[in-house]
């Protein structure tokens, strides 16, 4: 359940826009803040505010990279793997983090803090390599600048920081 | 000469509305809305040259007079910053330091389409970016350049951003329409082409943050003003290069197109790094074949480039040093076109993954001699695809095949590859 303070903000969103649909991502991003994930029950509720199918709103959900509709930790690191951050060793470094996080790619730390993802570029090629945690970007990696990062972007999530 | 769009630039930081202004900002729309007629600001892109700065450069006034005039009903302009093409990152730049040239370029092209509501599509990643236009658009309408009866004119029209989550095919002209309607954003058909029949079936024109962004000072200065500032006389304007990989000092930088590649690579980012030597590179994304050693006097252009074979695309230059292995570079970029395909069509879809493992064979020193044909066909196969997706990731594919055969066949005689990894 949202809280109705939600439930009337993205209501508002939905009347403004020119279809109601048009709406449907930021409805989702706005369920999966308050969720953490894009849940079973955020997709019912997104498919109600929308009018839409919940097979409607499954098939967007699952297109877009960052809807996570699997849980997720309280952040989600994205390590970009594309080619300017490849030519600068961000490719052993995602690898290089899962061993240190003690996770494999894709899994969540035992603590909840942190999934751990590849990405596409993040439009931050001159600051190579380069990695997103939730909606921070960290610029010239090396595999402890990337550690120290990720440590205190734990003590924000400790702190109920963003 | 000096930098165009960078040239309200702070340093470290974004420009006010107050400093824009005082540096000339707005003289343009205001000058547009007293002066000329819609078809005069059309006719003046046209003639400026201006060709599209997302990749495929196509003539901006041309594609703006497709839209036919007479058609009842609204039309769209959408602002395309869907920046995901790997190695660009000149659009993130530009709207971080100075998003009102594109807010200004915006209200000038609704002017001459006759839209009278646009949307600014940005990435997942770029809120920043979005932040700033968001706040650009409210100080725009609060000082009547935006909204209702722009400037005391009969004309009107507002923006309004989009903020997407993240999928490389959004940036697909007519991918981006279905996602912008809240459509999985699979590509469409075309014919018919977005001007004629595009967002929600309307006349839709869809142009690059930088396209629009270079408009104001198009119509302030002329036309041949703007031709002028190229180093070449085929090519018009200045251009946004991103230069990254095994440079000195990777960077973002305006220069005059027709700018040498080795004078970019050589003031711009101080030459290569320490240890390296230039190999190849990435002219303008990941898309585009590559440059070598024989290109570094190729004046960077649209038509100079693409007579060495390749594409200036966006401007986004990734450059790679003697120790690089070919091969493992275009199975980078290979595996990022198939895990970004929608897979809306077979030919992409499928023959993606199978080319990502033909080049992990051969990179592995499994491969054989008629691994390297079936790459040679896959070049012509995925031509067949359904949108540009997969003929685009073939680029790499196509100039690893022109350029380094010699590297490839290394490769698989070797059975390893002859590169030592970090």
């Amino acid at each position: 359940m949202i809280p109705k303070s939600l439930e009337s903000e993205l209501q508002a969103r939905v009347a403004h826009a020119i279809t109601p649909r048009e709406a449907a991502v930021d409805v989702m991003k706005a369920l999966q803040v308050h969720y953490g994930w894009l849940t079973d029950e955020a997709v019912a509720e997104a498919a109600e505010l929308l009018g839409l199918a919940t097979l409607q709103v499954e098939e967007l959900a699952t297109f877009y990279e960052m809807i996570y509709r699997r849980p997720v930790g309280k952040k989600v690191i994205h390590v970009c793997d594309s080619i300017a951050c490849w030519t600068l060793a961000g490719e052993t470094l995602l690898q290089q983090l899962a061993e240190r996080l003690g996770i494999n790619v894709g899994e969540t730390t035992a603590d909840g803090c942190f999934t751990l993802l590849p990405c596409c570029c993040l439009g931050n090629c001159t600051e190579a390599p380069t990695m997103m945690v939730g909606d921070n970007i960290y610029n010239r990696l090396t595999l402890q600048t990337a550690l120290v990062y990720i440590e205190g972007e734990r003590r924000l999530i400790e702190g109920g920081l963003r | 000469m000096g930098p165009l769009l960078f040239r309200h630039n702070r340093p470290g930081r974004v420009v006010t509305f107050g400093e824009y202004q005082e540096g000339g900002g707005f003289a343009a729309l205001t000058k547009a809305l007293q002066e000329y007629s819609p078809g005069q600001v059309q006719q003046t892109v046209i003639d400026s040259g201006l060709r599209g700065r997302g990749g495929a450069g196509f003539p901006t006034g041309r594609k703006w007079s497709f839209v036919p005039r007479d058609l009842p009903g609204p039309r769209w302009l959408i602002c395309n910053c869907d920046e995901m093409e790997p190695g660009t990152c000149k659009d993130r730049i530009l709207l971080e330091a100075n998003p009102y040239s594109l807010v200004e370029g915006m209200v000038l092209a609704c002017y001459a389409i006759g839209v009278r509501h646009a949307f600014i599509f940005i990435r997942r990643g770029y809120e920043q970016a979005a932040a700033n236009l968001q706040r650009a658009l409210a100080e725009a309408r609060e000082a009547g350049l935006l909204g209702s009866n722009i400037n005391g004119s009969d004309f009107s029209c507002d923006i309004e951003v989009h903020l997407s989550a993240g999928r490389y095919i959004c940036g697909e002209e007519t991918a981006l329409m279905n996602a912008l309607e809240g459509k999985r954003a699979n590509p469409r058909a075309k014919p018919p082409f977005p001007a004629v029949k595009g967002l929600w079936g309307g006349p839709t024109v869809v142009n690059n943050v930088e396209s629009l962004a270079n408009i104001p000072d198009i119509i302030l200065n002329g036309a041949d003003w703007f031709k002028s500032l190229a180093r070449i006389p085929a090519a018009a304007g200045t251009k946004l290069f991103s230069i990254s990989g095994h440079v000195q000092q990777p960077a973002c930088v305006e220069l005059p197109l027709g700018v040498p590649l080795g004078e970019l690579i050589d003031t711009a980012c101080g030459g290569m790094r320490s240890g390296s030597s230039f190999k190849s590179c990435l002219p303008g994304g990941a898309s585009t074949p590559y440059l070598t050693r024989e290109h570094w006097d190729l004046p960077l252009d649209f038509d100079t480039v693409a007579a060495a074979g390749s594409r200036l695309g966006t401007g986004g230059l990734v450059v790679f040093d003697q120790d690089t292995c070919m091969v493992r570079a275009t199975l980078n970029l290979v595996r990022f076109y198939a895990r970004e395909s929608c897979g809306w069509c077979t030919p992409c879809r499928e023959g993606l993954p199978y080319v990502v493992n033909m080049l992990q064979k051969i990179e592995a020193g499994e491969g054989s001699m008629e691994h390297i044909a079936i790459l040679q066909d896959h070049v012509k196969y995925l031509n067949y695809a359904f949108c540009a997706l997969a003929p685009g990731a073939m680029g790499p594919v196509e100039g690893l095949l022109r350029h380094f055969e010699g590297e490839l066949l290394e490769h698989v005689i070797g059975q390893k590859c002859p590169y030592k990894r970090a």
